[in-house]
């Protein structure tokens, strides 16, 4: 089973829910996989200290097979700009291909061919009982979400099995790269807090769940600092709260020293063994 | 015109509510445009009603001429994203997963393949006391490519030069990608918004050498400071060997999140404005005296 934690919002939570839950789950004996799938800002490895095998992650883009084409200018297809006919030559622009393999279709020569071209890093290996899967996208390039794609690709066939458990942590939008994280879940867990932020992104956030057709549920961080509407918002979207977290400085301060926080907080603790709980019912009642 | 950009690598470290904050203490009209155009929300905390808005197209999306598809399925074969599929001896797009690349239309035989174009989102303009507001809203599951971010910008810097401004500040996106590109070309300051805990420390290290690879000029602003004193140090080690001014620090305070439920800026909270006040001052500096009131 998979569970995408997702927000909409930056800097609500997401990590400390993924990584606190995913040990706790993993301390109960359940063979559990963590992903963090925020690769253009990966900070799972932070808290978990795994020890990880890396490999380049590569995309295609089109190059031609040889020094010249015979120019017949239908590479011009791509809806991306990312291939430009030159007379009997073509530029490419690597960062705005989408790989999607038009122009190599379109040339009536076969002229164009694709490469392999570096975009970032897969990590994989384990910290403790946990299975542990991350990717850093490259500075400087522009497209994550075929590395996002990729990455939960890898972790899913690796990792997933009825009896598992596989928490991945989203980055935050709901546009592609947060769309691809959660397109494979079989639940996910918005992580909120109680500011007009937090409620306009997870607004936004619920429509793209819904648009996706995925069961959803909510924790409400920091549920103490804020006022009732994210509350209001779940209601009305029917989308149950399975925790609420208030805000308490010890967390705050485990958090940023890099500290699991299950470790250092008891009251903490205790309300993420409640939701590991809540979302094993959940994740049984979902696979009857 | 000058053209501040916040930006922070992690998200929540309290870009928006800096940016709010400082309009108000700029002491003079400045045009702002939100470039999280994913996840927008400086208009929460910048009064004033829209008076304008204008779709945002982007790409494209499959239509099947379900008289001339004879179900071949040499589309579906030839599309990457599983966004086709022939189901009953027809093609059918899944519309989420179309990014409009055309590749299907190149297999087809029948000519059966049209593209419609794609309404991604929403500009809005808005004056406020303090300088027009310029912000956008993506819709779901659409391709952030950083095109819309771009007309955010192009559009802020019209209303600018339309009011004779000559500043213009931006809040930027999350992360380090398309988005981000898009919204830190050309600035001519990026203030990073960072907050010292191990993962703002690590996301401050990313924007930082994203700033090098476009070579732009960066300052460092340490929001929710005192939380976690040896981050913080880490926080002035990075800054120190990149060459890179830390332009104030805004302290931790429980109380800002109260305010932001509320609707206001940080500066309701006692202590905060004047961390703000002195973070701008030197903002202002680094800007040059021709921009300074």
């Amino acid at each position: 089973m998979k569970i995408a934690v997702a927000s909409g919002k930056g800097g609500t939570g997401k990590t400390l829910v993924a990584t606190s839950l995913a040990a706790t789950w993993a301390s109960r004996g359940h063979g559990v996989a963590y992903v963090d799938a925020d690769v253009e800002e990966p900070n799972g490895h932070l808290f978990l200290s795994p020890r990880v095998e890396e490999e380049r992650f590569c995309v295609k883009v089109p190059r031609l097979s040889g020094k010249r084409c015979e120019g017949s200018g239908k590479c011009n297809i791509c809806a991306f700009n990312a291939i430009i006919p030159l007379g009997d030559s073509v530029m490419v622009f690597d960062q705005l291909c989408h790989s999607c393999g038009a122009c190599v279709l379109a040339c009536p020569g076969g002229y164009l061919v694709e490469r392999d071209r570096e975009i970032g890093t897969v990590s994989r290996g384990s910290a403790g009982d946990l299975r542990f899967w991350s990717a850093r996208l490259d500075v400087g390039e522009a497209r994550s979400t075929p590395l996002i794609e990729g990455l939960i690709g890898k972790a899913v066939a690796a990792e997933d099995a009825p009896e598992r458990l596989v928490v991945i942590d989203s980055p935050p939008g709901t546009t592609c790269p947060a769309m691809a994280s959660v397109e494979s879940a079989d639940l996910v867990l918005m992580v909120t807090e109680p500011t007009p932020f937090g409620d306009h992104d997870l607004r936004l956030a619920v429509e793209m769940g819904k648009a996706l057709g995925k069961p959803m549920a909510a924790v409400v961080n920091r549920s103490d600092l804020g006022d009732d509407r994210v509350a209001e918002t779940l209601a009305e979207a029917g989308v149950d709260v399975l925790a609420r977290i208030p805000f308490e400085r010890e967390v705050a301060a485990a958090y940023a020293s890099g500290k699991m926080a299950i470790e250092e907080c008891g009251g903490f603790a205790s309300r993420i063994v409640a939701l590991a709980d809540a979302l094993d019912s959940r994740l049984e009642g979902a696979s009857k | 015109m000058k053209e501040i950009v916040v930006v922070s690598g992690k998200g929540g470290t309290g870009k928006t509510s800096i940016v709010a904050a400082f309009s108000r203490v700029a002491g003079r009209k400045l045009a702002m445009g939100d470039c999280d155009v994913d996840a927008s929300n400086l208009a929460i905390l910048v009064p004033g009603e829209d008076d304008d808005e204008e779709p945002f197209h982007a790409g494209s999306r499959a239509r099947i001429d379900v008289n001339a598809c004879t179900g071949c399925a040499r589309c579906e074969t030839a599309c990457r994203y599983g966004a086709i599929e022939v189901v009953d001896g027809l093609a059918r797009v899944h519309d989420l997963k179309c990014e409009g690349c055309r590749a299907c239309s190149v297999v087809c035989d029948e000519d059966a393949i049209s593209f419609a174009e794609n309404r991604a989102g929403t500009l809005f303009r808005r004056p406020t006391p303090r300088g027009p507001l310029i912000h956008a809203a993506l819709g779901v599951a659409q391709d952030n490519s950083g095109k819309l971010v771009a007309r955010v910008r192009e559009v802020t810097r019209e209303a600018a030069q339309a009011a004779g401004l000559d500043l213009a500040m931006f809040d930027g996106p999350p992360g380090i990608g398309c988005p981000v590109h898009a919204a830190v070309g050309g600035a001519s300051l990026l203030v990073i918004v960072t907050e010292p805990s191990i993962s703002g420390v690590h996301d401050l290290g990313r924007i930082l050498e994203l700033a090098r690879h476009f070579e732009l000029d960066a300052a460092v602003l340490v929001n929710k400071a005192g939380l976690h004193p040896e981050a913080e140090r880490d926080i002035e080690d990075v800054c120190e060997k990149s060459g890179v001014r830390i332009v104030g620090r805004i302290p931790f305070d429980e109380r800002v999140p109260a305010a932001l439920a509320r609707g206001e800026t940080p500066l309701a909270v006692e202590g905060i404005s004047r961390s703000v006040e002195a973070a701008w001052g030197e903002i202002e500096k680094l800007l040059g005296s021709d921009t300074a009131t």
